[in-house]
């Protein structure tokens, strides 16, 4: 007698909880063969209002916790994603029809990017700030800050490693993110939010949406309460869509996509100034 | 200090009251919990959409008391804090004024400054030794005359609740009773502080000797004890409401307090004075809410509604 298969149906990730859709809508996830492997939730407008909610109250304790420590527990995720890699390549694999072999080089390459990032939290202010000369008898000092809440959109492909690279330099300065997951791979991102949840990463910090792009991209575009969208999602007519929409708070718009993902350059530090405000102060000497 | 313009009560007499006279705890009847709470938990399952939800968050805006009651409130916050009530949000919502401002005794007098003597805003004062009203009746009485003198239109008392939960209902009635004549024409609220009355039941009979002893409206909480205003908690009052209003005729009005933040809460609310209370109790005259981080949101989502777009506190005033 053959066993009735179990269907997973992988949920949202918003404030560190495991929500289904307010909707109540899900997808299917489909292997490239049109196999039937999972199911997903399809976030509507109002998850993605509950998240920036949840990111918005994170952002007040990660943005303040100490370099050190942010850094610490972004280790501490690269860890946890080393111990289920194995889950990962398997999610990979069946979701793209890629060899395990090239799954497992993905994941190990996305744990190493991890690893990377995360020990440019306690140094980005250090390369990236400066001490001013100037013309009175002040110490001025130019330091980066995070922005706050963002918004960042993974490209379908590759799905686990274009997300962690694009999500760690905007979270390691302190910024939470909303993460919009590939639209035709959703279930690594999942399970990666799932791998989240169990490091120590505070609740609301990375929040991970699933469903499709387009409906939630005039939301995220015309949203007062996010401050940056990290567009790595590689959809013209979406990107036009979303640069049309920040004007209205003045939201800052990256477009990081068609980069080679596997490459040295989607590591370079310069990604963490997408999200960070520069604050000068002029301090008096000898008061 | 001037005498502020306040409404007028009329030429009937404020009636005698005194314990002894009031029917005591008869036919007070007990509250069933289990229904209490099931009825409570439909009525946030409402689907309010578009030109309703507009309608009712306009409404909660007029019906909210915009309060500051810290250790650290300042002339400066008063009137910060009356701007704000007078104009919610910028004109194009075209919002009505918020009912009042509520304010501790000695911050009455810059109110009233601030507000003038014709405002739209009313002023309302906590008084007789908020929060605890653990104070001699003396004192108690002097403060409500005092907040009065100043300009207040309204006073929310407290009750002595450990009277009440030692049994001397009657040390309440009187209370009460007392702060009604030394309020004069300002209105009464009684603030019965329910989450330290523990049970459903000493909500429902505390209500019951308020309303007797003569409130003009009765209220959930100060705001500094856990639970505040709860739906459970306040419907189990707007029935005593309703049948005291069967009994009597007397229509009292409701302010739940505390713990109201969302818009979503607030429609709750409407939904459930509506159906327990009816439309005479929709007004600001008769409903109120105690609040201060509740009117930020309700803009929010009116900007949405307006607007089409999700907002954020950035664009709002403080709190």
């Amino acid at each position: 007698m053959n066993r009735l298969d179990v269907k997973k149906t992988y949920k949202l990730y918003i404030g560190g909880k495991f929500p289904r859709s307010e909707s109540g809508r899900y997808l299917a996830a489909k292997s490239p063969a049109g196999q039937h492997l999972d199911n997903f939730a399809h976030a509507s407008r109002k998850d993605f209002r509950d998240a920036v909610v949840a990111a918005r109250v994170a952002v007040e304790g990660w943005g303040k916790a100490s370099a050190y420590n942010r850094g610490q527990i972004l280790y501490r995720a690269a860890e946890m994603l080393q111990n289920r890699a194995g889950e990962l390549v398997n999610e990979i694999a069946r979701s793209t029809g890629v060899t395990s072999v090239k799954a497992k080089r993905e994941v190990t390459l996305a744990i190493d990017r991890l690893v990377h990032f995360a020990g440019w939290t306690d140094k980005y202010q250090q390369v990236f700030g400066s001490v001013n000369p100037v013309a009175s008898s002040h110490f001025d000092f130019t330091t980066p800050e995070p922005t706050g809440v963002a918004v960042v959109l993974a490209p379908d492909e590759p799905a686990l490693l274009a997300l962690v690279s694009l999500v760690a330099p905007v979270v390691l300065s302190g910024n939470t993110a909303i993460v919009v997951a590939s639209e035709k791979f959703p279930l690594p991102a999942a399970t990666f939010a799932e791998i989240l949840a169990t490091s120590d990463l505070p609740g609301g910090v990375v929040n991970l949406l699933t469903g499709k792009r387009a409906e939630l991209v005039p939301h995220i575009a015309s949203h007062m309460d996010v401050n940056a969208i990290v567009d790595g999602a590689g959809d013209r007519e979406l990107a036009a869509k979303l640069q049309a929409g920040v004007a209205i708070n003045l939201k800052r718009y990256f477009n990081r996509a068609a980069a080679d993902w596997f490459s040295a350059r989607a590591e370079e530090p310069y990604r963490i100034l997408d999200t960070v405000e520069f604050k000068t102060a002029w301090h008096p000497i000898g008061v | 200090m001037k005498a502020p313009a306040l409404k007028k009560v009329g030429a009937t007499p404020v009636p005698f009251r005194d314990s002894r006279l009031a029917i005591r705890n008869l036919g007070v009847p007990t509250v069933d919990a289990v229904m209490v709470e099931e009825r409570a938990a439909a009525f946030t399952k409402r689907s309010i959409k578009t030109s309703t939800k507009l309608a009712g968050l306009k409404m909660a805006v007029a019906m909210c008391d915009l309060t500051t009651l810290e250790g650290k409130d300042t002339p400066g916050k008063v009137a910060y804090l009356c701007r704000k009530a007078l104009a919610p949000a910028d004109p194009k919502y075209n919002l009505p004024s918020c009912a009042a401002v509520c304010v501790y005794p000695n911050m009455v007098k810059y109110a009233r400054k601030f507000l003038g003597d014709h405002s739209p805003v009313h002023i309302a004062s906590v008084a007789t030794g908020f929060p605890s009203g653990q104070y001699p009746l003396r004192t108690k009485l002097e403060e409500v005359r005092r907040v009065v003198g100043d300009g207040a239109d309204e006073v929310d008392m407290v009750i002595d609740r450990g009277a009440f939960l030692a049994g001397d209902h009657a040390k309440m009635f009187d209370e009460i009773a007392a702060t009604k004549q030394a309020s004069g024409p300002a209105h009464l609220k009684v603030i019965l502080e329910t989450g330290e009355l523990v049970t459903y039941d000493n909500v429902r009979l505390a209500s019951e000797i308020a309303m007797q002893a003569g409130a003009d409206f009765i209220k959930t909480s100060t705001g500094k004890v856990n639970p505040a205003a709860t739906i459970p908690v306040t419907l189990v009052m707007l029935e005593a409401i309703r049948d005291y209003f069967f009994a009597t005729g007397i229509r009292i009005g409701m302010k739940p307090a505390g713990g109201i933040r969302t818009a979503k809460q607030a429609l709750a609310y409407l939904v459930m004075v509506k159906e327990t209370l009816g439309d005479d109790w929709l007004t600001p005259d008769r409903f109120r809410f105690g609040a201060s981080t509740l009117v930020n949101d309700v803009l929010m989502q009116i900007a949405k509604q307006v607007d089409g777009n999700y907002q954020g506190p950035d664009y709002f005033s403080l709190p």
